[in-house]
């Protein structure tokens, strides 16, 4: 195939606590490290391992958000991938305004497959790349952990509640990825400094003409009920000894 | 009134359990009038399975080949085609719903509420976001229809003591070709299930090997509980995918979670915070994992384990 399109999305970094801002207004995001979403990050991995299987043969990376979403996508070019695209918006995008924006840029680049992330980690939705898949009228693999190309169809084993479900699909198709499905390579300095060189698009995201769906109302935020610590047992006997209290064994 | 459209989910024979877990959450909304839709190629036993729960007002079935192995593509459009004058369409939120819902919110123009924790009106619900470090309460559109996945964590099954009528209805939806099935490897099937088990022994990398962890299943089998494992476990290749509890994996709430050799990472911890009791061993006692747990015990797995076998023997 020609193109691969790999969705990035900036979050607060995987191994930041997070905390709800004391008046409920929101998370607080000030001054936290942000980084390419995980389950984006590999997607863009298993992109590139495509490519250099010589199954495809561009990689762009395209992110919608701020100016500073340039960041990850400087990453993701540094990783390998040939140019990047951002839609930039100053305001959040819901999942749905974002899959209307992919397949606007799917119907410009014409890529055999859009890869995706499961979801992103900061607002836990899972919408995105199925969405996509919908709107596009086209097949859907998602929680991939295993994707092998063969022509002008891709076959796909899912990480399900069951186990591993295999499925077949003709591509062009939206692939989103779930963490088994390879590890990311890390980035190297002489890489950071060529991605500085390659081609990164902006595009205000009202030029795309993009019909914006109606987001929810975050009303208010708070933290979630903590658990309270419990009580030490010193030995296998006190153990039993507790949850027997407890009607447990 | 909100009128609800639950899609049931199953294997094909069995009703799955988080379908009783998205009625009872359903049931909170305001005048709740609840049917159920199955999509299948052969209806008959989850049909009647789903005429027995509770609060249900109808059992929509439509059966069609192409529906044998649920799939997203070929079930979706279908759906909304059933969906017409509902208010709701829930799903749960297992990797069936995770998968189904975005793929039908999309088709009916909708974003979608996923993960309803809460109920608190017909249109406003709490949900988790930041792998359950913070609950947001969000505000739906009231004009246009709302599509949910349920946190079934989060919900009681309702009872099974109901006998709503059954209908089947036709669709002359053209199915795509697009996407096909091709096998499905599931676990061993002899022990309680991960996602509805009362009680689960957990274990983490600590096992050390494949061989090792085969202790955490002597153990459940004793005290007749499910398997599960964190994600560094199951990176590791000591147990399947299917195991992993957590933000990405599943989340459960039995009455007792045993946690052994499992340091406790936040994601891991978003996956057992409805859980009645946490019972933690690990030999690090300043594990993330005894902030949260209910009883404690710090200490090498490899003696523990025997030793709380014998104890419960005896």
């Amino acid at each position: 195939m020609e193109k691969i399109l790999v969705g990035l999305k900036r979050v607060v970094d995987y191994n930041v606590r997070v905390r709800v801002r004391s008046d409920g207004s929101g998370v607080e995001t000030e001054g936290v490290k942000m980084s390419i979403n995980p389950f984006d990050e590999i997607a863009l991995e298993e992109a590139l391992r495509i490519k250099e299987r010589g199954e495809a043969n561009e990689v762009i990376v395209v992110s919608i958000g701020p100016s500073e979403v340039q960041q990850q996508l400087r990453t993701g070019l540094a990783m390998g991938a040939d140019r990047a695209i951002l839609i930039e918006s100053s305001e959040t995008v819901d999942p749905l305004t974002s899959a209307r924006v992919f397949l606007q840029l799917v119907q410009r680049e014409e890529p055999g497959i859009v890869l995706l992330g499961k979801q992103a980690i900061d607002n836990d939705n899972n919408q995105t790349g199925q969405m996509l898949a919908a709107i596009w009228g086209r097949p859907q693999a998602t929680f991939a952990s295993n994707v092998k190309l063969d022509g002008s169809q891709a076959t796909v084993t899912r990480e399900v509640d069951a186990g591993l479900e295999t499925i077949e699909i003709d591509l062009p198709a939206v692939i989103t990825t779930d963490l088994r499905l390879n590890e990311p390579r890390y980035v190297k300095l002489p890489d950071i400094m060529k991605a500085k060189k390659k081609p990164l698009d902006i595009i205000p995201i009202a030029e795309l003409g993009v019909d914006v769906a109606r987001a929810h109302t975050e009303v208010s935020f708070e933290p979630p009920e903590q658990r309270q610590k419990g009580v030490m047992v010193q030995d296998v006997a006190e153990l039993v000894g507790a949850l027997k209290d407890k009607g447990l064994l | 009134m909100s009128k609800i459209l639950i899609i049931a989910e199953h294997d094909g024979t069995t009703l799955n359990a988080s379908t009783a877990k998205c009625v009872a959450c359903a049931a909170d909304l305001p005048n709740a009038e609840i049917d159920l839709l199955i999509l299948t190629a052969s209806a008959d036993a989850i049909a009647d399975q789903a005429a027995l729960l509770d609060s249900v007002t109808r059992v929509v079935v439509t059966e069609n080949s192409a529906n044998a192995h649920s799939l997203a593509a070929i079930i979706a459009p279908q759906i909304v085609a059933h969906a017409d004058g509902y208010s709701h369409v829930f799903g749960p939120s297992t990797t069936f719903g995770k998968d189904l819902m975005p793929r039908i919110a999309a088709l009916l123009g909708v974003n979608q509420v996923s993960d309803i924790m809460e109920v608190l009106g017909s249109h406003t619900f709490k949900r988790p976001i930041y792998a359950g470090n913070a609950i947001v309460t969000v505000e739906v559109p009231p004009d246009l229809p709302v599509v949910a996945t349920v946190r079934t964590a989060s919900y009681r099954s309702v009872a099974s003591t109901n006998n709503a009528p059954v209908e089947r209805l036709t669709n002359n939806v053209e199915t795509p070709q697009h996407t096909r099935f091709v096998d499905l490897k599931a676990g061993s099937s002899d022990r309680p299930d991960l996602q509805s088990a009362s009680k689960v022994v957990s274990g983490g990398r600590a096992l050390g090997s494949a061989e090792k962890f085969e202790i955490i299943f002597s153990l459940a089998d004793k005290i007749g509980a499910a398997v599960g494992a964190s994600r560094a476990a199951v990176d590791a290749g000591y147990v399947a995918n299917e195991l992993q509890v957590g933000q990405t994996g599943k989340i459960i709430a039995p009455d007792l979670y045993i946690a052994i050799g499992i340091s406790g990472a936040i994601q891991h911890l978003t996956g057992i915070k409805d859980a009645g009791t946490i019972v933690a061993i690990n030999k690090d006692a300043d594990a993330p994992i005894f902030e949260v747990a209910d009883i404690g015990l710090v200490g090498d797995l490899f003696a523990i384990i025997p030793e709380l076998q014998a104890a419960i023997e005896g």
